[in-house]
């Protein structure tokens, strides 16, 4: 297959990049690692005239921590962000999510900016970025920092304007107290875009006491979102298998799936339920409460 | 019958026009097993086009060209200098500009095969051997980020390929032998 002709240019800056946008417009779509432009380029359902490279930027592909914070590039690949040691250390979930993503392959080329900002409904990365609180650098005439929940907003769809380019993620790491943080996904075949996954993140205080929830879920509905619901049911109590499954049917009636090769709307709503379910426990567990 | 030629030659050259002025051409070199080649290439010719057509290395297959059988599985030197392996059907020829690659045909010294490619005729790791090259790249590129894997890490690394034999038992056992070739031969793994 043969995508559709089209000019290419590979700014060395960002700022380049984003007089090429200013001018092209619509017209131009942003290449990062390619891993899902492509493949849409060569089915034509992309056709875009400009294709505008950031990989001949320099200063975009970093894994940093400061004052608390985790900084991720927005060109840092998939499998840099599943190896690193840092988020090993510090984020183990970024590594677990990033595990799940496509294969091998796909990781070593598809980074974790291009991968937010083509925002697949069903990206693994988005519920991560959900329930860790993230923030987003966005780079156009000026810089903006936007939070991971006002940033993705349909399919295909983000805040990010035709003029802007995704330049860092931040995200804060949990302090103090027990933390317990997990991404659980179901997947129909090895690789495939999750059926639905669901990332948890939660912080408990010497009593025993869930402090800070954060659920974010993938796949069922037009875009990744946080479950409030679900999470509004755990803040404040001590965790029980009934409070968790109160959580976990509280984010399922949150979820708006649609039938498709994947289960039909129904199936997916109860798979909602039960990977939250599993998330929540799998996070507790980590955070060293068995229930 | 004028007015028809006219509309022929309108017609030919609405098609002709936007080639002529568009895409411009963009000049590569990149060193693919070892040798340098400098090329002319449209934007939109895939690196796996470029590996096949214009090199002539067709070792290098292609399988469903949707990013999913890994038939296309090349290495290419990362930013960090390390060989990875990638899908050449995803990625435009134009962007491997100053990149090193490697494909099966690189991988024997002369005669002697590689381990990878030794163990897969040992263990039988191939039926219809469509999907082999693609198989031992992204093996290969596996066994540097793992090399003493178990059978489930096996697995997990080439799960972005597809053998429609659906050989993979022998495929894993090549794989397995191969790791363990290369760990007691204490030689570097390229």
């Amino acid at each position: 297959m043969i995508p559709k002709q089209f000019e290419y240019f590979a700014p060395k800056t960002v700022g380049q990049a984003i007089s090429l946008l200013k001018k092209y417009k619509e017209d131009a779509k942003v290449l990062a690692g390619g891993q899902s432009l492509i493949p849409m380029m060569k089915l034509r359902l992309a056709a875009p005239k400009y294709v505008i490279d950031l990989n001949n930027i320099k200063g975009l592909s970093y894994i940093k921590e400061a004052g608390g914070v985790i900084r991720i590039g927005a060109l840092t690949r998939h499998a840099e962000i599943e190896h690193s040691p840092l988020i090993r250390e510090k984020l183990p979930i970024m590594a677990e999510a990033a595990e799940w993503i496509a294969d091998q392959q796909v990781r070593n080329l598809g980074t974790i900016g291009g991968a937010i900002s083509h925002c697949d409904p069903a990206g693994d990365w988005a519920p991560n970025l959900l329930a860790l609180d993230a923030e987003l650098v966005i780079q156009g005439a000026r810089r903006r920092v936007v939070k991971a929940v006002k940033f993705f907003k349909g399919p295909f769809e983000t805040d990010l304007k035709p003029t802007e380019i995704l330049t860092e993620i931040r995200i804060p790491l949990p302090r103090g107290g027990r933390v317990g943080q997990a991404y659980m996904k179901f997947e129909r075949k090895a690789g495939d875009f999750a059926t639905v996954g669901v990332a948890a993140n939660l912080l408990l205080n010497d009593n025993n006491e869930i402090v800070k929830a954060g659920i974010g879920i993938t796949a069922v509905a037009p875009a990744p979102f946080r479950a409030s619901e679900a999470e509004k049911i755990l803040v404040g109590k001590q965790p029980t298998a009934e409070l968790v499954e109160q959580a976990a049917q509280a984010a399922a009636d949150m979820a708006q799936p649609w039938s498709d090769l994947r289960g039909s709307a129904e199936y997916k709503k109860e798979m909602t339920r039960v990977f939250t379910r599993r998330a929540v426990k799998r996070a507790l567990e980590r955070a060293g409460v068995t229930l | 019958m004028v007015k028809k030629k006219a509309k022929k030659k309108a017609a030919r050259r609405a098609v002709r026009k936007p080639e002529a002025e568009f895409p411009k051409k963009h000049r590569i070199e990149v060193e693919v097993n070892g040798v340098k080649y400098t090329h002319e290439v449209e934007p939109r010719l895939l690196l796996v086009h470029y590996i096949r057509d214009v090199l002539g290395l067709t070792g290098t297959h292609i399988g469903c060209d949707t990013t999913n059988c890994g038939a296309c599985t090349v290495l290419m030197d990362g930013e960090d200098g390390r060989w990875k392996a990638i899908k050449s059907c995803t990625m435009f020829a134009v962007q491997a500009n100053g990149r090193r690659i490697l494909t099966i045909e690189g991988l024997a010294k002369g005669d002697e095969l590689h381990p990878l490619q030794k163990a897969f005729w040992e263990h039988h790791g191939l039926q219809c051997g469509y999907c082999t090259p693609g198989m031992i790249m992204s093996a290969l590129g596996y066994l540097m980020i793992n090399p003493n894997p178990s059978e489930m890490d096996v697995r997990k690394g080439i799960s972005g390929n597809l053998c429609r034999c659906t050989g993979y038992q022998n495929i894993v056992k090549a794989i397995l032998a191969a790791a363990e070739e290369i760990r007691s031969s204490g030689r570097p793994i390229l």
